[in-house]
Order: C-alpha cells, then sequence, then structure tokens
C-alpha cells in the first residue's frame, strides 16, 4: 500500500523584488517554479530516492511532505490524509507525529542551549506525551550513551550531532522519515556509520525512508525506487537496479558519468555540456534540450510526458 | 547495533555544574585576560554596592531634615567645620547635607532609573523585535519604520517630549512621585529601537536554521517557538546592547535631572546633585559640583569599557 | 626527485591555544614534479588545507610554522615575508579555492583583473596583455569571451567563475597551482567539467597541481599521485593507483571500504569506528591507534614510522594483501 502518494505537486515562489523598486524599475512580479507536476508513490517500509543538482526542487519537495511548505498546486497524501486540506485537528495530529525529518547540517539543526534530552524527546513533550528514560533509550539506539542526555550539542562531532538528530526523528514513532541530504555535511568514514544505522533503523522500526540527495551513490546504495529530477519535474522514475542498468533519460545518463569513481583512473568521462539554465525563464519544451546530445527539434517545443517505458517512467520523447 | 555503540567510549561523566561550565569557558578566559575588563567590573561592583546599601554606609540621611544642621553648611573635605568643629569625607554643601551620603542617595536613584529604564527598553524591544522578525510581512514593515522614524530624533529629545507629556497629565501634587516613573518610562521609550533591531536581525537568521524547522514540523506553535527556541539564542548580542544602554540611559538620566526636567530636588540624582553643585563653582565651593559629577563619570565609563569588552568578547569573528 | 617544482620537508604548523600547542600539520613531507598533480586527501580536520595555505604564506595568525622547510623551484621559501612573499604568490604560485568569490574582486571587470595580474607579473605590453586576457578566458570555455570581458563576477554562474579563476591563477604563468576544494561547492556535472578543464590546462603546461580535496573519486580520476592525511600526519603516499587499489594503511583500506561504489551493492557498508581525534586530543603513538582494528601495543607506544614513496605510516601495513 502506498504510504505517501503525491499528485500534480507543483510549487511557485514568488521572487520578485519589493513593490517600489518594482514600480520604479517597471518590472512585474517574477516567479520560481521550484516543483511543476511531480507525481510518485512511496510503499510503506521502502526507501524512495530523490535525486538532483542544485535547482531541481528536490528540497522543496521533501518540505511539501513533511508539511513545512504548502503546495501551490497539487497534493501530498501521507495515509490518505491531506495535511494542506485536512480540517480535523486529531486526524492532523496524528499524521504528524508519524512524519519525520532530518535535515542537512547537523550543526544548525540542534537547538545549542537546549540539552540533548530535551531536544530528543521535544516531539513527545510538546504533545504532552511522557517522556521518562526516552532519550537515554533512543540515544543507546543510536550508538551513543545514555550519559549523554545531559550534554549540550557543542560537545558532539558532526557524525554524532546527526544520530542526536536520528533519535530526535524517532522519539514520536514516525512511519516516514523524509531525509534532507543526510549525509552531504559528514565526512566518507562517518557517512558509512551513519548510512548504516539508518538501514538498521529501518529494519528495527519498519520506517519508510524518502532519501533527497545530489550523490547518485549514496541513493544507490540506499533506495528502493528512485526519481531523477531536472528543473523541478521528474524526468525518470525506476526501481534502483533498473534505473543502473538500463539508464533511459540522456539527462540521468549524463549525470551517471560525471560523478567521479574511485576506481576511474585518469578516467576521461565524456563531458556534459553546458549549465543548469535559470529556473526562473526555463527553456522551452524539454527543459534539458540544450544540454542533450540527442535532442531534436520536437524537443524545443513541446515538453514530453511522463511515460512508461517497460518498468521505468521517463519524460523523453525518444526512450525506449 | 553493538559495533556501532563504542562510537563514544562513555566515561562516567557528571553532569557538569553551571559555575564549572562558566570557569571553564571562553568568556571567564578572555575576561582574566583583560585588565580593563577586570577593573572597570569591580569599579562597577563597588558602586552599585554602596549604591545598594547607601543606609548602612552613609553617616546622615541627606534628606532627612531631622539631621541636617544648617550650621554644617558649606563644609570643606576633610577640614573640620568653624562652628560645629564637625568634619566631613567630602565636605558638604549650602544647607549641611554631607556630599558623600548624598553621592550615595543619588547613585541610588540614578542606577535605579538606568537599570528600570533599560530592562523596559529591554522587554519592549526584545518582544517587537522577536515578532517582527519571527512573523514578517506587515507587521514587521509597521513595528521597523516606526523605529526608524524614531531613529531620527535625538533620544535626549523623544525623552523630553514624553516628560513634557507625562507632566501635563499628572496633577501637580503627585508630580514628584511621578518624576521618577515617567524618567523611566521616557528613558526607556527612547531606547527600544536598537534592542528591536538586532533581535529581530538575529531572529531572522536563526528561523532559517533546521532547528527551528525541526520544531515546526511536529508542530509546535509561533509562541513557543519564539520564546523556547529562538529567545535563548538570540540573547547574547542583547546583553552587550543593554551593557552599553546602561551607561547611556544613566547619562540620559544625568542629563535630564540636570536640565530639571529629571528627579525632583526632594529625590535627587547624580544629574540633580550636579545641577545644584554648579550654582557653587564659582563661588569657591568645588566640591560640591566635582565629587557627584567625577561619581557620574566613573559609573558610566567603567559600564561602557565592560560593555566594550564584552561585545568583543561575544563577537565570534575577533576571537 | 631533482625536478620538484615544490618541495616539502618535514612541515609542521602550530597553533598556541589557552590549553597548549596543538599541531594542525605535523611533520609532513612530500614533493610535486613539473606537470604532476598531487592530490592531498583527508576528512575534514585532518590539516590538508592547513598545509596549503602555509605553503602560499596565508596562515591566519596566531598558526605559523614551527619547523620544516618548503622549496619552490630551489628557493627556500618558508621563511619569506610580507612583499616578497607576495610577489612570489602572485607570479609563481596560482590558487583556485572553493569559493570562487573569495579570488575574485567584485568591482573589476575580469578582463581587467585579468590584464592587471599579467601586467605586474610579466614583462608585456597593456594591448598584449588584453589579448591574453581573450585568450585565457577561450582557453577556460568561456562561451563569448571576447564580448564577457567586460563583465564582473557577478554576472557569471558558478560553475563559469570558478573557469574564470582558473584562468586568472594560470595567466602569470605560474609553475605551481594549488586548488582546495575546487568543485565542492559545484553540481556534479559542472564539477566534471571543472576538473578536466583544471587536468587539460596543467599537463599543456607542465604546471605541478596540489589538488586537495575530500573526494576519492576527483582524486582516482584527476591526479597522479596521492597523500593521504590523517590529524595532521600523512598516512600514505604513492601513486593513485598503488594507494587506492592497494592501500598499506588501515585507515586508506578503511576509507575506500566506506564509500559507497557505483558498482557495489546494498550490501553495509565498511565502518571505520570513531571520529579524527580533535587537535587538542591527538592520542599517543599512531594517531590512528583507537579507531584501527589492528592496532597493537606498539602502535599504542611509538609514533608510526617515517613514510616514504615505498611504504605507509604504519608499524603494520597491510602487505600481506598485496597481490603483484
Amino acid at each position: 500500500m502506498a504510504l505517501i502518494s503525491v499528485k500534480n505537486l507543483t510549487r511557485v515562489f514568488d521572487v520578485s523584488k519589493p513593490w517600489l523598486n518594482r514600480v520604479i524599475e517597471r518590472r512585474g512580479k517574477a516567479f520560481l517554479t521550484a516543483v511543476s507536476d511531480v507525481d510518485f508513490e512511496v510503499t510503506e517500509r521502502t526507501t524512495y530516492g530523490l535525486v538532483g543538482e542544485s535547482g531541481s526542487g528536490k528540497s522543496t519537495i521533501g518540505r511539501m511532505l513533511v508539511g513545512l511548505l504548502t503546495p501551490s498546486g497539487g497534493t501530498v497524501e501521507i495515509e490518505g490524509v491531506n495535511l494542506a486540506t485536512e480540517t480535523d485537528a486529531k486526524k492532523v495530529d496524528v499524521i504528524r507525529s508519524d512524519i519525520q525529518m532530518i535535515f542537512q547540517d547537523p550543526y544548525a539543526s540542534l537547538n545549542p542551549r537546549w540539552r540533548v534530552r530535551d531536544i530528543i524527546v521535544e516531539p513527545v513533550v510538546a504533545r504532552g506525551g511522557d517522556a521518562t528514560g526516552l532519550a537515554e533509550r533512543l540515544l543507546e539506539q543510536v550508538g551513543l550513551s545514555a550519559l549523554d542526555a545531559g550534554k549540550f550539542p557543542h560537545e558532539f562531532s558532526g557524525g554524532q550531532r546527526q544520530r542526536i538528530c536520528i533519535a530526535r526523528a524517532l522519539s514520536s514513532e514516525p512511519k516516514l522519515i523524509v531525509c534532507d541530504e543526510p549525509t552531504s555535511a559528514l565526512d566518507v568514514s562517518v557517512q558509512a556509520q551513519v548510512l548504516n544505522l539508518m538501514s538498521d533503523l529501518k529494519d528495527n522500526f519498519g520506517l519508510t525512508y524518502v532519501l533527497i540527495s545530489h550523490d547518485l551513490t549514496v541513493v544507490r546504495h540506499m533506495a528502493d525506487r528512485i526519481g531523477v529530477l531536472y528543473l523541478g519535474r521528474l524526468v525518470e522514475e525506476a526501481g534502483a537496479e533498473d534505473l543502473f542498468a538500463d539508464t533511459k533519460h540522456p539527462y540521468t545518463k549524463m549525470l551517471l558519468e560525471a560523478a567521479p569513481q574511485i576506481d576511474g583512473f585518469g578516467r576521461e568521462a565524456a563531458l556534459p555540456e553546458g549549465e543548469i539554465p535559470d529556473p526562473i525563464n526555463p527553456p522551452s519544451g524539454c527543459a534539458f534540450h540544450p544540454r542533450c546530445p540527442i535532442a531534436k527539434n520536437i524537443c524545443t517545443q513541446e515538453r514530453p510526458d511522463l511515460r512508461e517505458v517497460g518498468q521505468t517512467r521517463v519524460a523523453c520523447h525518444f526512450a525506449q | 547495533m553493538t559495533d556501532l555503540s563504542n562510537q563514544t567510549v562513555a566515561p562516567k561523566v557528571v553532569q557538569k555544574s553551571r559555575l564549572r561550565v562558566f570557569l571553564d569557558s571562553d568568556i571567564y578566559y578572555t575576561f582574566r585576560r583583560s585588565p580593563v575588563a577586570v577593573v572597570s567590573t569591580i569599579v562597577v561592583t563597588i558602586l552599585v554596592l554602596s549604591a545598594i546599601f547607601a543606609p548602612l554606609i552613609a553617616s546622615t540621611n541627606p534628606f532627612d531634615p531631622a539631621s541636617l544642621n544648617l550650621m554644617n553648611g558649606f563644609t570643606a573635605p576633610m577640614t573640620p567645620n568653624a562652628f560645629t568643629g564637625e568634619s566631613f569625607l567630602l565636605g558638604t554643601d549650602d544647607q549641611g547635607r554631607d556630599v558623600f551620603s548624598t553621592i550615595l542617595y543619588g547613585m541610588r536613584v540614578s542606577l535605579f532609573v538606568g537599570v528600570a529604564a533599560v530592562l523596559f527598553a529591554m522587554v519592549l524591544g526584545i518582544t517587537l523585535g522577536l515578532i517582527s522578525g519571527y512573523v514578517g510581512g506587515w507587521t514587521e514593515t509597521i513595528i521597523m519604520r516606526t523605529a526608524d522614524v524614531q531613529l531620527t530624533f535625538p533620544s535626549i529629545l523623544v525623552a523630553m517630549l514624553i516628560f513634557g507629556i507625562a507632566k501635563g497629565f499628572t496633577p501637580i501634587e503627585y508630580r514628584d512621585q511621578m518624576a521618577i516613573w515617567v524618567l523611566i518610562i521616557a528613558i526607556g521609550l527612547s531606547d527600544w529601537v536598537q534592542f528591536a533591531r538586532v533581535v529581530r536581525g538575529a531572529t531572522l537568521v536563526e528561523k532559517r536554521k533546521e532547528y527551528v524547522e525541526a520544531a515546526r514540523l511536529i508542530g509546535r506553535t509561533p509562541y513557543a517557538i519564539m520564546l523556547r527556541h529562538i529567545l535563548p539564542n538570540v540573547l547574547s548580542p542583547v546583553l552587550v546592547i543593554a551593557t552599553i544602554s546602561l551607561a547611556l540611559a544613566i547619562i540620559a538620566e544625568a542629563t535630564l535631572s540636570f536640565l530639571g526636567v529629571g528627579a525632583p530636588p526632594t529625590q535627587p540624582s547624580l544629574g540633580t546633585l550636579i545641577r545644584i553643585g554648579q550654582g557653587f563653582l564659582f563661588s569657591g565651593e568645588w566640591w560640591i559640583l566635582l565629587f557627584p559629577a567625577f561619581t557620574l563619570l566613573t559609573l558610566a565609563l567603567s559600564v561602557n569599557l565592560l560593555g566594550d569588552w564584552l561585545r568583543d568578547a561575544l563577537n565570534p569573528r575577533l576571537r | 626527485m631533482s625536478a620538484a617544482v615544490l618541495s616539502i620537508h618535514n612541515l609542521s604548523v602550530e597553533i598556541p591555544t589557552r590549553t597548549g600547542v596543538v599541531k594542525p600539520v605535523d611533520g609532513v613531507s612530500y614533493d610535486i614534479a613539473a606537470g604532476e598533480i598531487l592530490g592531498v586527501v583527508g576528512e575534514s580536520g585532518a590539516g590538508k588545507s592547513m598545509a596549503g595555505n602555509a605553503v602560499i604564506g596565508l596562515l591566519s595568525p596566531p598558526a605559523r610554522i614551527a619547523k620544516g622547510e618548503i622549496w619552490l623551484n630551489g628557493t627556500r621559501i618558508d621563511a619569506l615575508k610580507g612583499e616578497a612573499m607576495r610577489r612570489l604568490r602572485g607570479k609563481q604560485i596560482g590558487m583556485v579555492f572553493q569559493d570562487p568569490l573569495t579570488s575574485l574582486n567584485p568591482l573589476l571587470s575580469i578582463g581587467d583583473q585579468l590584464t592587471e595580474t599579467m601586467l605586474t607579473h610579466l614583462p608585456i605590453s597593456r594591448s598584449e596583455a588584453e589579448k591574453r586576457a581573450v585568450a585565457a578566458l577561450e582557453e577556460v570555455g568561456i562561451p563569448g569571451a571576447a564580448e564577457r570581458i567586460d563583465s564582473y563576477p557577478h554576472e557569471f554562474s558558478g560553475g563559469m567563475r570558478q573557469r574564470v579563476v582558473i584562468a586568472l591563477a594560470l595567466c602569470a604563468e605560474p609553475s605551481l597551482i594549488i586548488a582546495d576544494e575546487p568543485t565542492t561547492a559545484l553540481d556534479v556535472s559542472v564539477q566534471a567539467q571543472i576538473i578536466a578543464l583544471l587536468k587539460r590546462l596543467c599537463r599543456d603546461r607542465g604546471t605541478a597541481v596540489m589538488l586537495i580535496t575530500h573526494d576519492m573519486g576527483v582524486i582516482a580520476e584527476a591526479a597522479d599521485r596521492v597523500a593521504v592525511m590523517y590529524s595532521g600526519r600523512l598516512a600514505e603516499l604513492g601513486t593513485v593507483r598503488d594507494v587506492l587499489t592497494q592501500p598499506q594503511h588501515p585507515y586508506t583500506a578503511g576509507l575506500m571500504a566506506s564509500t559507497p561504489l557505483a558498482s557495489a551493492g546494498k550490501e553495509r557498508l565498511h565502518q571505520i569506528e570513531g571520529a579524527m581525534p580533535r587537535l587538542d586530543k591527538v592520542p599517543d603513538g599512531c594517531a590512528f591507534h583507537p579507531r584501527c582494528e589492528y592496532a597493537q601495543d606498539k602502535c599504542r607506544a611509538a609514533p608510526a614510522p617515517q613514510i616514504s614513496d615505498s611504504h605507509a605510516a604504519c608499524w603494520f601495513p597491510l602487505i600481506a594483501e598485496k597481490v603483484s
């Protein structure tokens, strides 16, 4: 059964200058479409990876999933409940406690003035729950010591802080954890510790992850199904194995080719063309066409729909 | 899971006491290494303590008419009075009041007005700053534009205006009692802008941080987020401004009192004493003016130096 | 190794703190030959950037070079001060940092910055310098270089800015480039372009490159030799292929095994327990011993042996696994 179901999800940001500047410079409002028309479903107890470069809208999607941002269009349903429109406060509260998030920056995601114990149990205490001994138990579960509960965040290294974030995320016994670049601020050896911990916890607690990352190797290691985003649109979605074994979208191919490989001694990769375009004025038709090696006339005019090709969903006129 | 648990080799740590944490901190370390900070702290402490315990230290209560002897008027410091033979450390004024005692009592009023005014400005400024920073939009525009407008007037002028208006509404018989409170509000109202600006700026930074998002995510109310999460993290710049404002507030109070719109002669502050004393400077009774003036200078200067040091110590860029 | 452009001998950097002196760089030695790319790799706090900063004389006080020698083209430069150091830095050493904006003056057009740099360090006329500036921008792949020569840094995207920085670093024809995390702030697709550019230009000109990065993948694809740093010390030094395929130091081996490989499946990643020690808590003996699965009494007692091109700084190098 699908735990998350995302339909036609769109988010537009108003990036206009202040009113007075617009009047003086005679400019209209400017809008940035960070996410447009994204559909996907996440099955319970699986890991769904969202991959993309900067401006792909992956973090915006993550924030809409957990309710930190409201969609401009489309819906996010979690266990059948749409947080943006649901009016039954009880239902909203139940769903809220089922969703948690782990952020990228382990230094900014813990309140420096709070003791670790208070940080971890906040999701429970805020709902009036009983949290006796909970922090100590969770700390041990994430590989720290129960004695750490009385310390302040600055006494911990980046990797240990990320463990504390994970403990906080677990405290409300959620079903879903959205992880936004959980290891990109960490060193390789610490990244391995955190990824292993996340895998263990997923099995022990029956968690569902949405893993947002720019790093294909991390997503490949963790995810069951992967969606690739380019300029706010889903361009390819497939099971992890299929995506790498039978890559269909030229953008995904380019990403795979460009990522540095630790066994690629002196590799001269086929270099990607150009850079990511300005998301305020995206290219016409298929947004990838200016960089695409196989672009034809049709790509500049018509935007390809996401269609099913075998087990994969891909948005390319020439995918087969 | 067992292979994960030896990440932190957990020694038997006892939770550090607040005092221990403070003594180990960088702040305390830089404090000990800065002679200016140590000296000004000592001076401020002595002055504050002697103001608080004025009734115990002062030989007489200079504002109790019963204890005054007009014969003691204009006694020079450390010289026996020609009529009574009494000697006073810092001399006496025209009515025979001991200058040392008047300074102690005057400092009491000055410090009380200064501290109360800063507290008032702080509470007002922090509240408005937090709200405008966190809520944004029209609320922010209104609060911050008001602050901008107020900043274009010199704060003494604002205080005098408020003082004048309040005086007009107070019946004559209550004026002396009201004067102190009006002073506090007048100085406080002319001072909140700085707090609001700094707190708003810090709030804008903090509210983007992920720990605030984590709190929003679990459905905490804006009220709880502002008070429990953001407030403790914006307090260190507030502390610096509060210290520097205290020096300014003491001087503002002295200025107002000197101009005759501040503390009444029945309850004189250092400023009132200076105003009284200036009349005698050229007739040779210099001590009536100079000792209160010197006290005011020392107090304001040492509080200010303390604030300067605090700003440098709390500024991570300078460390 | 006589042809070394840069040669560092036993370099130590110290920072006095209130609790004692810490050593972010401790007895590091390596050479870089002309046209060679030396990758300096390590996790945060390993001292890799600090070593680079020591070479260009950009240590921020109170950090200072405590001992050791730095030779550039046969001249000893570690004791140079002020003006002499600045001239040398501009002429003989080019720099590329993580954030391109730190190396570009926001108030000058990129054309001006390029010509000024060339006029200061090369005996050429202004018109010649302007001509070369356009050529330099074309070489680093700025489209429409002649038209964009008068643009300001903020008018370029991140990737294009980093290209400008590379043009600027190379325009005075230095013999050494120090690139400190040049692609960390960039997207994957742009990163590949920048690394390829750096590689091509330095090969063509015979410029030596010190490529400082935390990314093993970048090292593997770009560098000729690699220096692995741990806790301020060199752990292992050698050709990229040797070090990455047959690591001798348990730390290098652990790093390689903990990287999720594109080709591997979903089995658990190898873990090195713990984290790099803080600078004021570096353990006695070999700094890696508390995290090392092969550690023995000797490792706790004596500092790791001196490193050389043929063996790692380890008492018990993983030679047994070496197949050759």
